[in-house]
């Protein structure tokens, strides 16, 4: 019983982790490319925007997802009656958080990765009469492919880690939207270190093995030469 | 024909500057932009490949319009046509040498065409190659094929062989004139190598703060007196020694120090750092083959 409860949490933890990686690789490459192309007024603020969660304790943003999705209100009840949507004690409302609370993870360093990539690259394709989304796929993303490995395995590993959030607008219930961070204060609030000690190795130890699988590629790709 | 009459603003270090530039190229020429740093060479050849927009004017090409501000035309840099050699090559890293090359032809050409044009600038053993396995020769070599192989009116050249040694300049100098008497395209060079551009270039326009100082071809411009028997050197004076009646005066010239001497008279008025012709005329000077 233990074990089945442990296999259905780690499965919904990386359930979680991988939507919102996914959702996050497509969401944060777009937004990272408008970023590392606009000139507008209002990129400070998008770029404020998507490094809040850096800063802001997650409860804050646990509890303006609340109170905004809040039955109270008109944006939650209006999800809830056209389309069954509930933010509250759901797995689509951990994953909308997740999204929210792992940007900055995903954005930054793809951002960063095609800041750093020559002007030129982009003005030769453009001579060569190459549309902007042929030079984007063509050209931008496969020069940056450090960068997407680094946003997506760290999106994946900070939303496994991820607790606050979750806690506040999951709730914590078995199976649904009780996931490893959760499960581990869960044990040890029951006093049960033996339980807890299990999330908390597998989690320790798969954090580990993917950070450090992330660097070896990284250095390999740099030691080809590619910049 | 090219005719360009454009205005563009220009922000450099030295303060703002209008770039004011009005020129005809004729159809399959080999000219030179020629002028220090920051005149607005390398601005005004963006401008006509459509990579900046220019604040006035316009430019056509072939009787084609390609930009002109007053009824509000631009023909975007995609659809312009023109090949554009870059000053740090951009080649795409994650291509080989022929995929860069085959990136770059146009739909309905041949593949065959990429060998071809591998074949003339000596890349066909190199194909397989990724940029960052190559010389800086090569990527240039690299660079010039992708340009041409999109069979483009105009080739743009900015500053291509600067970051290259005296040898393989002169090789690629080579190779620049064999692809232009081949494909016959127009071609434009930026470049403030005098001689680069003697070995190229049929016509040169030398620009200077963002307006033309003079145009014409390289004698005209380069030779500015009648040629005599006489060799002119423009140096910098580095040291004036007094060494009994004489003066000893070391002078920078070209890339070498020389030493020459000078009398009372002719040392007047002349200070450490100035800037100095050097004229020999009374003798018949040796030339060796290196």
């Amino acid at each position: 019983m233990m074990n089945e409860m442990f296999i259905s949490t780690m499965l919904l933890t990386f359930k979680l982790a991988f939507v919102t990686t996914v959702i996050l690789l497509i969401l944060g490459t777009c937004i990272a490319y408008y970023l590392s192309v606009s000139r507008s007024h209002v990129k400070p603020l998008i770029e404020t925007i998507v490094s809040m969660p850096l800063v802001l304790p997650p409860t804050v943003l646990g509890f303006y997802l609340l109170v905004a999705f809040s039955q109270e209100n008109f944006l939650g009840r209006f999800l809830q009656e056209y389309f069954g949507f509930r933010l509250t004690f759901t797995f689509g409302g951990l994953v909308l958080g997740s999204v929210i609370f792992s940007l900055p993870f995903m954005v930054h360093p793809i951002q960063n990765g095609l800041a750093a990539l020559p002007k030129s690259l982009l003005e030769a394709a453009t001579t060569l009469g190459k549309s902007k989304i042929n030079i984007f796929f063509k050209i931008l993303l496969p020069n940056i492919k450090p960068s997407l490995l680094t946003g997506v395995v760290i999106t994946f590993a900070h939303t496994i880690g991820e607790f606050g959030v979750v806690l506040m607008i999951g709730g914590n219930i078995p199976q649904k939207t009780r996931v490893a961070s959760l499960a581990i204060y869960d044990q040890v609030e029951s006093l049960n270190y033996h339980e807890a000690n299990k999330y908390a190795l597998t989690l320790f130890v798969i954090s580990f093995c993917v950070l450090l699988l992330v660097y070896i590629v990284n250095k390999k790709y740099f030691a080809k030469g590619f910049k | 024909m090219i005719h360009i009459d454009i205005v563009k603003p220009l922000n450099l270090a030295s303060g703002l500057m209008d770039l004011e530039v009005n020129i005809k190229i004729k159809d399959g020429a080999f000219i030179a932009f020629y002028g220090q740093s920051g005149a607005g060479k390398t601005t005004l050849l963006r401008i006509l490949s459509g990579l900046e927009i220019a604040k006035k004017g316009k430019i056509e090409v072939g009787g084609e319009v390609w930009f002109n501000s007053s009824t509000k035309i631009n023909k975007p840099a995609q659809k312009r046509g023109v090949g554009f050699v870059f000053q740090d090559f951009a080649l795409f890293p994650n291509m080989t040498v022929k995929e860069n090359l085959l990136y770059a032809l146009k739909k309905g050409d041949t593949k065959t065409y990429v060998d071809e044009v591998m074949e003339v600038v000596g890349l066909s053993e190199l194909h397989t190659r990724y940029p960052h396995q190559l010389s800086g020769g090569q990527k240039q070599r690299v660079a010039l094929a992708r340009a041409v192989v999109c069979k483009p009116k105009i080739l743009l050249l900015d500053e291509p062989l600067s970051a290259l040694d005296a040898q393989m300049r002169s090789k690629l100098q080579d190779k620049l004139l064999e692809i232009h008497k081949l494909f016959g395209m127009t071609t434009v060079l930026v470049s403030h190598d005098v001689g680069e551009i003697f070995k190229l270039c049929s016509d040169v326009v030398w620009i200077e703060n963002g307006h033309i100082k003079s145009q014409g071809t390289p004698k005209q411009i380069f030779f500015k007196h009648k040629t005599s028997a006489a060799f002119e050197f423009i140096g910098e004076l580095l040291e004036i020694t007094q060494n009994e009646m004489i003066y000893i005066l070391v002078l920078h010239v070209g890339h070498e120090v020389i030493k020459t001497i000078a009398t009372k008279d002719e040392i007047v008025g002349l200070n450490i750092g100035d800037r100095v012709r050097v004229i020999t005329k009374s003798f018949h000077p040796i030339i060796e083959k290196l």
